[in-house]
This record gives C-alpha cells, structure tokens and sequence, in this order.
C-alpha cells in the first residue's frame, strides 16, 4: 500500500537536494533517449557532459556561456518570486544588445575609458526600458504580462535584423548581415590570452552579490518575498503593489540588458543576427533550478551551460542537432517540478493492517 | 473586373487558410483552460504536432495516417503536462514553459533527418466548384478537410460547452473545482481530457502547417503561432465563436503583411513581419482594458492548483 500524505512542514534539505534529483534523472532520461536514437547511451552522455568540460578551453567556454544565463536568472528571479511572469527576457537581451551596440557604434574608433561603461550602461537601461513595456501594461491596462513580454520578443529580433541589415550594417561588410565590428575600447577584456573568458564575469558575481543582499537583507527582499507568497497579504500589509511590479520587471529587464551587452561586448564584438542562443529562455530554466536563490542560480546556469557546450560537442561527434540541449534544458525543469512534490507531500508505504479497531 | 473580384476571392480564401492553425490550437487551449487548466505548451504542441505528421507522411506515404499520428503525438506531450499539474501538483506556468521548451527541441531532434524532403500533395475538396462561382469559390471551396474541420470547430465547441451537459461539467471544474468535487464530479478525470484534447487540437494544428498550408519541414516553423494562439484564447475572452474572428483577423494581417512585401511597399520588411506580434499586444490592451468583460467568462481557478485531501 502506499499512501501520500501532505507534509507538515518543508525541509530545508529536501529543498536543495530535489534539484540534484532532477538532474539525475535527467541524464537518465537522457540516456533513453540517446539509446532510442540509435547511440551507445553512456557514450554519448560523455561526449554530453565531461567531454565538452575536459580541458581548460572548455572550462572557459562553460563560464563564457554560464555568465549571461546567471545574469538573467537573477533578474528573473526578482520577477518569478513576487509572481510576475517575464518571459520575455530574450527580447530584453535583444533590445539591451540594440541599445549597447548602437553606443558602440556611435563611438566608434574613439579612444577613452569611459566608452565601454557607457555602452554597459546604454545596455542596462535598453533592457529596463523594453522591460517596462509590459509592466506599464500590465499595471495600467490589466494586460497578461507572459503574452507581451513574449510577442516583444520577436518584436525585437525583427528590429534587430532590420538594423543589422540596413542602417548599421557594416558599409565595408559586402552586405553581410552584421555591423562592423566594435572597436576594442568598446570590448570587456578578455581575463587570459587565448580563451574566451571575460570582464563580463565580474558583472554577473556582482549582480549575484547584489541580489542576494536585497533579496535576503533589505525590506524591498522582504516585500517582493511576501507579495510572490500572497498577494492578500501584500495589500493587507500596505505594500504599493504597483510600484513593485514596475520595480522587479526594470531589475529584470536590466539584467537581460546587461547579459546582452555582455555579450556583443564580450564573445562576438558587433551586432549580427544571432546575438544570443535563446539564453533568454533558457534562464527561465536556471532561475527555477537554482530555486531562485542567487547562489543556487550560480550553481544552475553552470550546469545549465554544459547542456549548451554539450549539444555542441554532440553536434560534432555524434552528429545530434544543437538543439538537444534544449530538449536536456525542458526536461530538467519538467523533472525538477515533479521532484517537488516530495516537498510537499510524503510517500508512505504501508504494511497491511493486521488489525482493525 | 472581373479579375478584381476572383483576386479579392483568393485573398480572402489565403486568409481564411492561414488563420486555421491558430483556430484549432486556440479552440483546444480554450477548452483545456475552461476547465481551470493554463497550458503554456501550446507552441511546444504544436511544433511536435508538426514534424510528427510530416514524419509519418513520409514514412508510410499516408497523409491519414499521418493525420492522426499528429494529434496522437500533441496529446502524448499534452499528457506529460497533465501528469506534472494534475498528479504532481505542480506550477502551470512553469510546466508550460519547460513543455514548449522541450518540444522545439524534441521536434528539432527529430526532424534532423526530414528537413529539405518534398511534402506530399494534400487532397483539397470541391475544387472544380472554386473555379465555377466567381468570389465565393476561392473563399469556401478547394480547401482540405483540415480546413472545413477548423472553421466547424468553434460552433462545436460553442454548442459543447452551452448546450450539453458534459460542457455544463468542464466550465464547472473550470470556475470552482471544490464545489465541482463536492457534488461528486471528478476534478482529475475532467480536467486530464480537457488536457489530452487541447494537446491533440494543437498537434493537428501543428500538422496543418507542415502537411497542408507549406508542405515541408522546417525548424522552428510554427515560429510563434503557438503563442498568438493563447493570446487570442485571452483576446476572445474565453469564448469559441470570438476565437474565430480573432484567428482571420490575425490570419489576415499575416497575408496582408506577405502581399505588401510582395507589392514592394516601402517598409522594411521586418516591420511588417513583427505587425501580428504588435497587434497581439495592440489587441491584448483593447481587450484586457475593461476588467469587467474579462472576468465575465475567465475561469475562476485558472492556472491554480487543485488538491483534494483524500
């Protein structure tokens, strides 16, 4: 027999372990999958998840691609925690890189240290701006905030396709779909010769910092908390629940900002078509998987990166599309969501009763 | 003029054929959120519907088959969604994102070997009538089966939740789920087939584009249908025959769009492109405005998670 019961109360250690729980029965999802495909199953789990972190190369690759999802993540979870729905984090990248770039471009060739705060800064307000769309909606017109944040999304690739193409596009690029490429006061510094690993690292540890600060030590933490528990209280209680709104979609916004400009700064060095592998999305995933907490987003968008490293490797060696990772990334969250109900519930296994009273 | 008038006809009928995926997967969302269930996967659904069709069409050389095998396969990944909200109690919003997420994947994955393979002539209905009765022929007649089921659906679905008593149960489950068990209805068991259809209609959706409207496949070719989809559930405030109007105004702005860069208007083309996602929104505000309209027929509890102490 076996009876499922609901828990008194949560455990602390059941609350970060279920992540490891869905991870682990991720790979052996994955393995399935892999052995439906007609792959040997561990083979290409390894050529998944250890080959692609097996050298020094590779290590800076995973925190090349760790840091805009960690940025991202922690904007997010300002939105998720007070119950607000950005989904939309991929067009505020998007619009934060426009933004950023577009800086970039009209410094172009200058010298100056104040040319690449400048652009971040461009980034960060491009991203809080377009992040504000669908706050100022939501609290004026009533509007599903998970509906605009997402239409925006395109809405922004389009712009950006359109600038790249047309009025920004390199005049010495033979009509390649990109601009020229920044010049190098306008890039974060690469930290060792010969990766790829940049300043833009700096940013995400700082933001984490940040967050948790606020999330964890400040009355505004406390609010956006409260308000995500519920709404009831959050108005009983006299929070300005429209401020807050407006509030954790800017920090969102901002941070995607940040994460865009980081990396048209950072890795690629202009603005073409393809600035960011969805990582907009695939945040929403690292959000929940670190549990929205700052140092477990930490944790998640490392591991959520080596889906994206390993999809690449798989590309090669076993010749999978790159999108498998994406398939690793859905099936994460979905096992990590089922995982918690163990933390609500408890499974009992009973004996059969002997006697009855 | 003569020309004028079978153009406007042809316009009218593209119009009418591209807003049927958006009319088959809003009206299976419609239902599967009238009973109190928010399924963001649609897009997911959809795109799944969509490579397993074309892939059963190119498998067995049976467009019937391939057909059902869609709506088979939209159901199977609606049911994973189920099983996660309904069993294990988990957060709507967030399961539908990891739903879409993992289906553009799994139909990427999967349509690694069917992409640049010819799609199959799909049978169209009544073409010699399209021909013969100026206007009207181009508009009604000549489409697929797929095509007249669509434009069938929102009366049915108008009729299913109005007039019978199984419609009366889901709007029930969907506006109070513990009133609904307390009179002794099964929460769970209503709500998993308002799921499993709503998945089945968006995979027949998904189909329509890779079978029927551009016979090929190509990744990611739902490209967002999913979710304007859900946005015109909200846009016909929850009601099937709107979801009709909404579907051809949007079909029409996507044909209008395609036949001014075709015209060579002086817009750039992306901006043209991004005109449905911005009437989305544009939409989305009008209607969302007047709180009173939409609270007349939302689903209490949608998106909430119901749990029965037993």
């Amino acid at each position: 027999m076996i009876k499922i019961e609901r828990r008194d109360e949560t455990s602390n250690l059941i609350y970060f372990l279920t992540p490891v729980l869905a991870i682990f029965l991720t790979l052996v999802a994955g393995a399935i999958i892999f052995y439906l495909l007609g792959f040997k199953p561990l083979e290409a789990l390894k050529f998944f998840f250890i080959t692609p972190i097996s050298d020094l190369y590779g290590l800076s690759e995973l925190l090349v691609k760790a840091t805009p999802l960690c940025l991202i993540a922690i904007g997010l979870s300002f939105c998720f925690k007070s119950n607000n729905w950005n989904i939309g984090a991929e067009g505020q990248l998007t619009f934060g890189g426009i933004v950023g770039g577009g800086v970039a471009l009209l410094f172009y060739n200058h010298e100056g240290f104040y040319v690449l705060p400048l652009i971040i800064l461009a980034g960060a307000i491009g991203g809080m701006i377009f992040a504000m769309i669908p706050a100022i909606l939501k609290i004026y017109f009533n509007t599903n905030e998970i509906l605009v944040s997402l239409m925006l999304v395109y809405v922004s690739k389009l712009l950006l396709d359109y600038l790249v193409v047309g009025p920004w596009s390199n005049p010495e690029g033979f009509n390649f779909p990109e601009t020229r490429q920044f010049s190098d006061t306008a890039r974060l510094p690469i930290l060792f010769e010969g990766l790829r690993i940049h300043a833009g690292i700096f940013i995400a540890l700082v933001s984490v910092f940040l967050a948790w600060v606020v999330l964890f030590k400040t009355y505004l933490g406390f609010q956006i908390k409260v308000s995500g528990l519920s709404l009831k209280t959050a108005k009983y209680a006299g929070f300005k629940g429209k401020t807050m709104i407006l509030l954790v979609f800017m920090v969102s916004g901002a941070c995607a900002g940040l994460a865009g400009v980081g990396e048209i700064t950072g890795p690629i060095g202009q603005l073409h078509r393809m600035i960011s592998p969805e990582y907009g999305f695939t945040a929403i995933i690292v959000a929940f998987l670190g549990r929205l907490n700052p140092i477990g987003i930490v944790f998640a968008s490392l591991i959520v990166a080596l889906t994206y490293l390993g999809a690449e490797t798989a590309q090669i060696f076993l010749q999978v599309p790159k999108y498998t990772g994406q398939v690793f990334q859905g099936m994460i969250l979905f096992f990590l969501l089922a995982s918690d109900f163990l933390l609500f519930f408890r499974i009992k296994f009973l004996r059969f009763k002997k006697y009855e009273y | 003029m003569n020309i004028d008038i079978n153009f406007l006809g042809i316009l009218i009928g593209a119009i009418m054929a591209s807003s049927v995926p958006l009319i088959l997967a809003a009206s299976g969302e419609l239902i599967t959120e009238r009973s109190g269930v928010l399924n963001l996967g649609v897009e997911g659904m959809m795109i799944i519907g969509a490579i397993s069709g074309f892939a059963l069409m190119v498998i067995t050389d049976n467009l019937f088959l391939a057909i059902i095998g869609s709506m088979l396969s939209g159901l199977l990944l609606s049911f994973i969604f189920g099983f996660l909200t309904q069993s294990l109690l988990t957060n709507h919003v967030a399961t539908g994102l990891a739903l879409t997420i993992f289906g553009i994947g799994l139909s990427a994955m999967i349509g690694k070997d069917f992409v640049g393979i010819p799609g199959k002539e799909f049978p169209l209905l009544f073409v010699n009538l399209k021909e013969a009765i100026p206007l009207f022929g181009p508009i009604f007649f000549g489409h697929s089966i797929v095509f007249y089921f669509a434009f069938l659906l929102p009366f049915g679905t108008n009729y299913f939740l109005k007039k019978t008593k199984i419609g009366l149960i889901v709007r029930a489950v969907g506006d109070s789920p513990v009133s609904a068990a307390n009179q002794g209805i099964n929460v769970l068991l209503v709500r998993y087939c308002c799921i499993l259809y709503g998945g089945a209609m968006c995979g027949l959706g998904g189909a329509y584009l890779s079978l029927i409207y551009t016979p090929q496949w190509i990744e990611n070719m739902t490209a967002g249908r999913g979710w304007i989809a859900l946005a015109l559930v909200v846009f016909a405030t929850w009601s099937p025959l709107k979801v009709l109007v909404g579907a051809i105004i949007f079909g029409g702005i996507t044909i209008l769009q395609l036949h001014m860069q075709a015209i060579g208007i002086r817009i750039p083309v992306q901006f043209l492109s991004a005109l449905p996602y911005i009437m989305t929104i544009v939409v989305l505000v009008i209607i969302s405005r007047d709180s009173r309209k939409i609270k007349l027929n939302t689903p209490t509890s949608l998106g909430q998670i119901f749990y029965k102490e037993k």
